[in-house]
């Protein structure tokens, strides 16, 4: 059996610095894996390690059958904070089409199939019509969707997503709930860090992270109480 | 009055090789200083233009070629900035601030060593455009269709860097090797242009045409072009105003560039918040969570 994602006894860190060890996690196609955890608990230090932006301090991590960031078409991540567009002299599609570069590589021009991708994906985020706006006259919360549409664009096979809705109003974060559905139903495996319970529930797995493993299991499992107070030091369910 | 627009340049030769000069250099500096304005790496581009100043100072000292010179100090300089970025916990601005005044003192102190250099760091700090060689324009030339080529080639990689290194990396470009690609295409241009505009006004032309272009487009073509534009309109309205009014060459097509700069500045109005929100970040980090960590 092929997983999209294997990770065993994992340590993830900075330069040898250990920010968390002993993970073990094996995910399939279409999977959510939500990542929960307080600021500096982790969830980023391990999806940075996924995309292959850092070097795993030790254990296995394998994505695609390949170390991670083997394959880097086939992977899309979103930085916890994206970049401020608003400075760029560019246009919201442009941005939305870099999307399309780790498929179509330094030179070979764009088909038909990039732009339809291009232009379903901004649809998707809800920023067509900004489409050929310039990025300063964008919100925050319309650049992040921008990225968002960027992300989509890479017609990926797995998506890491550092706290996606971050900035979003609430339609914002249906759009992204709707995107992971959508995502998923295609095949795609998505592992996602995020504050919010609302976003773990539909996951088939759940890690609890406070600078080491809390728990890690289904929602019903993991999500009890006892645990979001061990991770986050007080529990909001009540 | 239209005669004097022209004559200058169709009765002087000098006049003629410094008006091709200028242009070649408002190429190459066109096509690098969109991204250096596009990644806020202005004062990256200002360190590389002064670290060629010691380099310069002692390929006339042993009688090397001084764009070999200079070509050794932008490269010494490069790697210092990129070594001081990656180890120093101290803002990239800091860092490449002390680095670069440090190569500006060293030029200094060498040409102060020679009398001999008298007259020759005038020229080094705001060029001779208006005795610039038939060999060196053809050298201009060359440069400026390699750093065209370069930008066509490698326009994705650069755009995404302009975005976010981690961006690029993660859509299978190396970044890091990208990034040196990048600032090596600014220090050729700085290279290429310091005989005619000099090493302090190299930088001018690197950014003043470009942050011009930035007001007005919103695509890497258009800005690459109106650039181009600007920059032309510069390098003629600044000769035709030295040779009338036997001002500075070099000197008076900067400080045109920079006033065509302002005065678009102030057509775009509301536009002064980009600039002025401008962040200096690509320099060296583009995260928030990692500092200090390697790229």
């Amino acid at each position: 059996m092929e997983f999209t994602l294997h990770l065993h006894d994992l340590a993830v860190g900075y330069d040898q610095h250990v920010v968390l060890d002993h993970i073990a996690l094996h995910a399939n196609a279409g999977d959510l894996v939500v990542l929960m955890g307080t600021n500096g608990s982790g969830k980023s230090t391990l999806l940075r390690t996924l995309a292959g932006l850092l070097e795993p301090v030790a254990g296995e991590c394998m994505v695609l059958d390949d170390v991670a960031g083997g394959q880097a078409e086939r992977i899309a991540y979103l930085p916890q904070h994206p970049a401020a567009l608003g400075t760029l002299p560019l246009r919201a599609s442009d941005v939305v089409a870099m999307g399309r570069y780790a498929r179509r590589g330094l030179i070979s021009r764009f088909n038909n199939h990039d732009r339809d991708v291009v232009e379903h994906s901004m649809k998707r985020m809800g920023v067509l019509a900004f489409r050929d706006k310039p990025l300063h006259a964008l919100s925050g919360g319309q650049q992040q969707r921008v990225h968002l549409a960027q992300i989509l664009a890479r017609e990926a096979d797995v998506l890491l997503l550092d706290e996606p809705t971050a900035g979003l109003d609430a339609q914002g974060r249906d759009a992204v709930a709707r995107m992971v559905d959508h995502e998923r139903a295609r095949g795609c495996t998505v592992v996602m860090a995020t504050h919010d319970l609302v976003d773990a529930e539909p996951a088939n797995t759940v890690l609890l992270l406070a600078h080491r493993l809390v728990a890690q299991g289904s929602p019903s499992e993991v999500l009890t109480d006892e645990n979001l107070r061990a991770t986050y030091g007080f529990t909001d369910r009540h | 009055m239209i005669h004097s627009l022209w004559s200058p340049f169709a009765d002087n030769e000098f006049m003629r090789h410094a008006l091709l000069a200028g242009v070649l250099v408002t190429i190459v500096c066109a096509v690098s200083g969109v991204f250096v304005v596009m990644r806020g790496l202005a004062f990256v581009g200002d360190a590389l233009a002064h670290g060629v100043l010691p380099g310069i100072a002692i390929a006339m000292l042993i009688g090397a070629p001084t764009i070999l010179g200079a070509a050794v100090g932008a490269g010494v300089m490069m790697a210092g900035v990129g070594a001081v970025t990656r180890r120093t916990r101290l803002s990239a601005d800091t860092a490449i601030g002390l680095l670069f005044v440090a190569m500006l003192s060293l030029g200094v102190i060498i040409t102060s060593r020679s009398s001999a250099f008298a007259g020759d760091i005038t020229r080094i700090l705001f060029g001779e455009i208006l005795g610039v060689s038939t060999a060196h324009l053809w050298w201009q030339a060359g440069v400026a269709l390699v750093v065209a080529v370069i930008v066509f080639v490698f326009r994705r990689p650069f755009l995404l860097l302009c975005i976010d290194h981690d961006l690029a990396q993660t859509s299978g470009f190396h970044a890091k090797r990208y990034n040196t690609l990048m600032l090596s295409l600014i220090a050729l241009a700085v290279v290429a242009s310091f005989q005619a505009v000099g090493t302090l006004l190299v930088f001018g032309m690197l950014i003043a045409p470009a942050a011009t272009a930035a007001l007005f487009t919103r695509r890497l073509g258009s800005m690459i072009a109106v650039s181009i534009a600007v920059g032309t309109v510069s390098t003629y309205v600044g000769l035709l105003l030295s040779y009338h009014f036997n001002y500075a060459a070099g000197a008076t097509i900067v400080l045109v560039a920079t006033g065509i700069f302002l005065l678009a500045l102030v057509i775009r109005g509301s536009e002064e918040q980009f600039v002025s929100s401008h962040p200096s970040h690509a320099a060296h980090s583009h995260g928030h969570s990692h500092e200090g960590h390697g790229h």
